[in-house]
């Protein structure tokens, strides 16, 4: 236990996260290559056609797993906002910035695949359905985090009160998921549940569920990059950093 | 630190607030006409037709009672962290959380206020009668404490910042969606006939929700502020 305690601590320092993120990121890529051709493959040759919905189903592939997505990395968001907040820790608010764009882009990933399956099975692009409103919030919230951030010119300040606001928005995630039980509305709901045995066929829950590991990876992947890239922004002067900086560079541009 | 104290130190800030508004009167009718013009544009907007007037008034008068609120709430914190009171609000040794709330509760009573008993009279110009016009009032009494305490939060976390005014709507309007939701809903469900028990309900939630959890949030954003 000492053990891992000490290994895990010593990456709050940047000079060991940098290089560690970097050995990370091919690993994840790749990964995320794999299951996301994996479940695409058994989402739209294998997987059967819905005998209500059609072919017009198979975007469920791509839409469930990244409204799981931006769910799941805004917690993680406020997460390590929470933990920065507490613990004092730099990395931690660094990891909070980086996570919060592919939070944003997958929420917003989530809502323009819900209004394509929209169209065909419900005849309306949007409705202002309680899920689809609360997921809507959930990209504003996203995006004025990264305002906030980005309007404080002191960096201790700006990390601070946006992780702060990220924890007080974190109130809207449960409203999300809870939302199709809680009110009873247009959206279908919960088409996985871990109680319940599965109301779909196997095929297909195996399809949505590789999308969400390939998601997840490519996320880590992303984020990790992304957290790199603010390292090296925020500490351009370190010695140590005039040697990661170069090939920092290079491989940003390739 | 008696019990004496706190109340004497949460009166104070409650009282030199009040004093403040009143010797400012133009602040304090800027948002009180603010929520009549903004009501008053939809009628001109949408035409005179009584019974669309009466379909859209719940929502029209929450929008305009929240728009109100945002416009005063990001002023709550300014003049006292430009001029170094919040710095020594933050130096009173009672928590901040109830000095925070004091604020907030001046704020309610100089702009919250007025709104409720005003909608009475907007209400009745959109055609609301009876039951429904009480509701509204009832709905915006429950409502616009949990949007001063909300817009708290966001005015505290843009102290100093540059373009704060849009910067606390952008942040404190999301949050403000699940009040005018349940507000806007039961006074609409009060003149569909199935009763506004419900949403009332769900909006005395929000506010025992937002009640002890936006001050902590609120006062820790003012500490950054002033580090």
């Amino acid at each position: 236990m000492s053990d891992s305690r000490v290994t895990w601590s010593k990456y709050s320092s940047l000079q060991a996260l940098y290089p560690l993120a970097g050995r990370l990121i091919p690993w994840c890529a790749g990964a995320a290559v794999l299951f996301m051709a994996a479940g695409l493959y058994l989402g739209f040759f294998v997987a059967p056609t819905d005998f209500q919905q059609g072919e017009a189903y198979r975007i469920i592939f791509v839409h469930v797993p990244a409204a799981w997505m931006s769910m799941f990395l805004y917690v993680m968001m406020a997460l390590w906002a929470g933990l920065g907040l507490g613990l004092k820790a730099r990395p931690s608010f660094m990891m909070a910035q980086a996570i919060a764009p592919t939070g944003a882009i997958f929420t917003f990933l989530a809502l323009l695949t819900g209004a394509l399956w929209g169209k065909p099975t419900w005849g309306a692009w949007w409705v202002w359905d309680a899920r689809l409103t609360s997921e809507l919030i959930l990209l504003f919230l996203y995006l004025g985090v990264m305002l906030l951030h980005a309007s404080i010119d002191d960096l201790r300040r700006a990390d601070r009160a946006s992780a702060l606001f990220a924890l007080v928005g974190v109130v809207n995630v449960p409203i999300i998921y809870f939302s199709v039980r809680w009110w009873n509305t247009l959206h279908q709901g919960a088409s996985v549940s871990m109680t319940a045995a599965p109301k779909m066929a196997a095929t297909m829950l195996t399809a949505m569920l590789l999308m969400a590991i390939g998601f997840w990876l490519y996320s880590m992947a992303v984020i990790l990059m992304r957290l790199r890239c603010v390292i090296l922004e925020r500490n351009s002067q370190p010695r140590w950093n005039q040697s990661a900086v170069e090939p920092g560079v290079k491989e940003i541009r390739a | 630190m008696s019990q004496a104290g706190l109340g004497g130190a949460v009166g104070a800030i409650v009282k030199r607030d009040l004093l403040l508004a009143f010797r400012r009167r133009a602040d304090l009718s800027t948002t009180v006409f603010f929520f009549i013009m903004v009501a008053s544009l939809f009628p001109l907007g949408v035409g005179p037709e009584p019974g669309v007037l009466r379909a859209i008034a719940p929502g029209v008068l929450w929008v305009a009672a929240l728009l109100s609120c945002l416009l005063s709430v990001g002023r709550v914190f300014t003049a006292d962290y430009q001029d170094g009171v919040l710095e020594q609000m933050v130096l009173i040794p009672h928590p901040l959380i109830v000095m925070v709330l004091a604020k907030v509760f001046a704020h309610w009573l100089v702009s919250g206020l007025p709104v409720v008993l005003l909608s009475f009279l907007l209400g009745l110009q959109f055609g609301l009668e009876g039951d429904a016009l009480a509701v509204l009032a009832l709905s915006l009494l429950l409502g616009t404490p949990t949007l001063s305490l909300i817009g708290s939060i966001g005015a505290a976390l843009t102290l100093g910042v540059r373009g704060s005014g849009m910067l606390v709507a952008l942040l404190v309007l999301p949050l403000f969606i699940p009040v005018l939701i349940f507000g806007a809903g039961a006074v609409s469900s009060t003149v569909s006939g199935i009763g506004a028990e419900a949403n009332l309900s769900l909006l005395g939630a929000c506010l025992m929700v937002a009640l002890p959890l936006a001050p902590w949030a609120t006062a820790a954003a003012v500490r950054i502020a002033v580090e």
